[in-house]
């Protein structure tokens, strides 16, 4: 791999527009190289900001993704204009709305990465660090996973992912992406009240999911996100409105079902997928955790990290 | 050999899938090219197969070997998934009593063909008789199985112009299967005599199903090859036939002869005659000159059209590029498009459907789903 370690704020916007139009621009986020051309403004900027502490490449000799987002070949070029993800030259999805471009980029990366990236076990759950040990937050959506995600990424845990939690067959360790944190409706403004001091992407209404926008991952997470991490504790969030924080026990097989279910990868990795989500329970404290206000949810957690992590087997 | 390969793109994934032992010292960038190239051909599980077994794999670079790897396991996940699913169709399917035919990569992987290694599957494709495809069917739904959202034209083009029923998906495992009653449309210009087919194939032990026998499954592929008009699998085609003749032709000293005459028997020289054009010519596959000969005289074509056929399917047969076909690529494969329907149907009737076709393509992509 190219060793370049200039970060993407380092270019101007204008020369960032450049090199994405011309496909030679690539982005490093954990070990993952993706290149990426588009000819829009608004993915430019929307990248000159949402990464603007993510080392990048110009013209590498090798990506491990080769995507676009560009508009389509049809009439939907020029009238209720869409957006397209193309990844080698295909397209995986039907095109978007026009404004959701920077987003479709997102998403479509998060694909690729959990449809292409087999040497790992990708659980649908979000990954953070702290003191050399990693909790792993695994959730269906509308749980308040993203949220308490982003509250921790600010208060010193060491963002590994939102979305894609990779787990290391060999090591059972957890990767870092650290790229940015996708919120949405509510939980934007409640970030926003949370911690002022942060750097968004752009807005955008979808009829679908409401407001979507995506937080731009701490400095420091961005510069480990090549250190991995273990795995010590998992913890499935629920947000109830006026719940008073309460930490609960979870049973290690009924979490083991879950990461069957919830893993993108678990059925193609057959035997592995099996060994290690069950190596990955074995050597963590599961827990349910229902709480409606962040500093009660922040307060566990720093208590559940300082504690020495009890390994069952 | 290699010389009649037209692009660069197709040569490189040609050279690598059959010489992996050399590909120990690719500079990255190669690699970057030559996997992306890979993909679109679906052939990276090939590649990873010859790959993986070579002494230096675990000394490429980690990226490659990243990329590899999980080519190996779709592949091999594909295949469980493949075994799974039939045993599903069998249960469906063992009542009633039909001779089932598996075809293609279903096929493949049951007999246990070599053209199965490192193949990734999309539907089940199965052949049975005609009188019986209403029993298939019911049976099929009983089970599970349900025609899609196809619209009347849809429906009739199936029923009464195709050799096949509207591909049916599974409601709750969403797999597909394709239930034939010939290889070819009952529009077509040539229909081969199904009875043949089944009379020769070949059981399965162990299972209710049956394949096609040696030389029916490498007409069926050729007859499958040169009648599609969507050729972005053309290469890996042409790599499972390779396969197939590999593997059957060193079973019996008669095989080409047996070959040729089947050919002749099902009206099907023409498909035969450019398979093993084309293997030799991109694959350099080893076809006895004398074979080709015979099979030249049997199809008549004159030197004008052959050197048409040439243009069109080398170029045709070349992998997509990962960042943009070249014009050549695109017109032959349009040339491929037109002809494929062709054969499918006369031509009062060919231009109705293409008609409606580019019309209901232009207004697509109405809908959005991730």
């Amino acid at each position: 791999m190219s060793s370049s370690r200039h970060q993407v704020g380092d270019l101007s916007l204008a020369a960032l527009e450049d090199i994405l139009g011309e496909g030679r621009f690539a982005l490093q986020t954990g070990n993952l190289i993706s290149r990426i051309k588009s000819s829009f403004s608004d993915v430019a900027r929307s990248i000159h900001v949402l990464y603007a502490n993510h080392p990048y490449l110009i013209d590498p000799d090798f990506a491990d993704f080769h995507v676009e987002v560009g508009q389509p070949q049809n009439l939907r070029r020029w009238f209720k204009r869409q957006a397209e993800f193309l990844i080698d030259g295909e397209r995986p999805f039907e095109p978007l709305p026009r404004d959701q471009a920077p987003a479709f980029l997102e998403w479509g990366l998060n694909w690729a990465i959990a449809a292409s990236c087999h040497q790992w076990l990708t659980i649908h759950a979000a990954s953070l660090e702290r003191n050399g040990f990693a909790v792993i937050l695994p959730a269906p959506p509308g749980s308040g996973k993203s949220t308490l995600c982003a509250a921790l990424a600010l208060r010193g845990w060491r963002l590994l992912s939102d979305e894609l939690t990779l787990i290391d067959p060999e090591l059972i360790s957890a990767h870092a992406l650290a790229r940015p944190i996708n919120l949405k409706n509510a939980s934007i403004d409640l970030i926003q009240e949370f911690e002022p001091n942060t750097v968004w992407g752009p807005e955008v209404y979808d009829t679908a999911k409401g407001r979507v926008t995506h937080l731009c991952p701490p400095a420091e997470s961005v510069a480990r996100m090549q250190e991995p991490a273990q795995p010590r504790w998992i913890v499935f969030p629920r947000y109830e409105s006026g719940a008073k924080p309460l930490l609960t026990p979870r049973g290690k097989a009924q979490t083991f079902i879950h990461f069957a279910q919830n893993s993108f990868n678990y059925s193609p990795l057959g035997r592995t997928g099996f060994d290690i989500a069950g190596q990955l329970v074995g050597q963590c404290a599961c827990y349910d955790f229902a709480y409606s206000k962040l500093s009660d949810a922040l307060e566990v957690f720093d208590w559940l990290s300082s504690t020495p992590p009890h390994i069952e087997r | 050999m290699t010389k009649m390969i037209p692009d660069m793109a197709g040569r490189d994934l040609v050279w690598a899938i059959k010489n992996p032992e050399l590909l120990g010292n690719i500079p990255l960038k190669h690699w970057d090219g030559l996997l992306r190239v890979a993909k679109r051909a679906n052939l990276i599980g090939r590649l990873s197969k010859n790959v993986k077994q070579q002494k230096f794999f675990d000394e490429l670079p980690e990226p490659v070997r990243n990329q590899l790897y999980s080519a190996g396991v779709l592949t091999s996940h594909q295949r469980a998934a493949i075994d799974w699913e039939t045993r599903h169709i069998a249960r469906a399917l063992e009542p009633i009593g039909v001779p089932i035919i598996l075809l293609k990569g279903a096929a493949y992987v049951l007999a246990n063909r070599t053209a199965a290694d490192g193949r990734l599957f999309g539907d089940v494709d199965i052949l049975v008789p005609r009188a019986q495809l209403n029993s298939v069917e019911a049976a099929l739904m009983v089970h599970g199985w349900a025609s899609g959202q196809v619209d009347s034209y849809d429906e009739r083009y199936y029923r009464q112009w195709m050799h096949e029923i509207p591909p049916m998906t599974h409601c709750e495992r969403g797999t597909v299967i394709d239930v034939h009653h010939n290889i070819l449309p009952s529009t077509s210009r040539t229909v081969p005599n199904v009875e043949l087919l089944h009379e020769s194939s070949q059981p399965i032990p162990g299972t209710i199903f049956r394949v096609l026998c040696p030389v029916d499954m490498i007409i069926h592929s050729a007859v499958h090859l040169f009648h599609e008009s969507e050729l972005q699998n053309g290469l890996r085609d042409l790599f499972d036939l390779d396969s197939l003749i590999k593997e059957f032709s060193g079973q019996g000293a008669s095989f080409w002869q047996d070959l040729v005459d089947r050919s002749i028997l099902l009206g099907q020289v023409l498909p035969l005659y450019l398979a093993l054009r084309y293997t030799k010519a991109i694959l350099a596959s080893e076809t006895p000159e004398q074979i080709n000969v015979l099979l030249e005289r049997e199809t008549r074509l004159g030197q004008l059209e052959l050197a048409v056929l040439d243009t069109v399917y080398l170029h045709a047969l070349m992998p997509d590029r990962p960042d943009g076909n070249d014009i050549s690529t695109l017109l032959a494969r349009f040339a491929v498009f037109l002809r494929g329907h062709y054969l499918r149907m006369p031509l009062g009737l060919l231009s109705m459907h293409l008609i409606r076709k580019f019309f209901l393509r232009l207004f697509r992509n109405t809908s959005r789903s991730i």
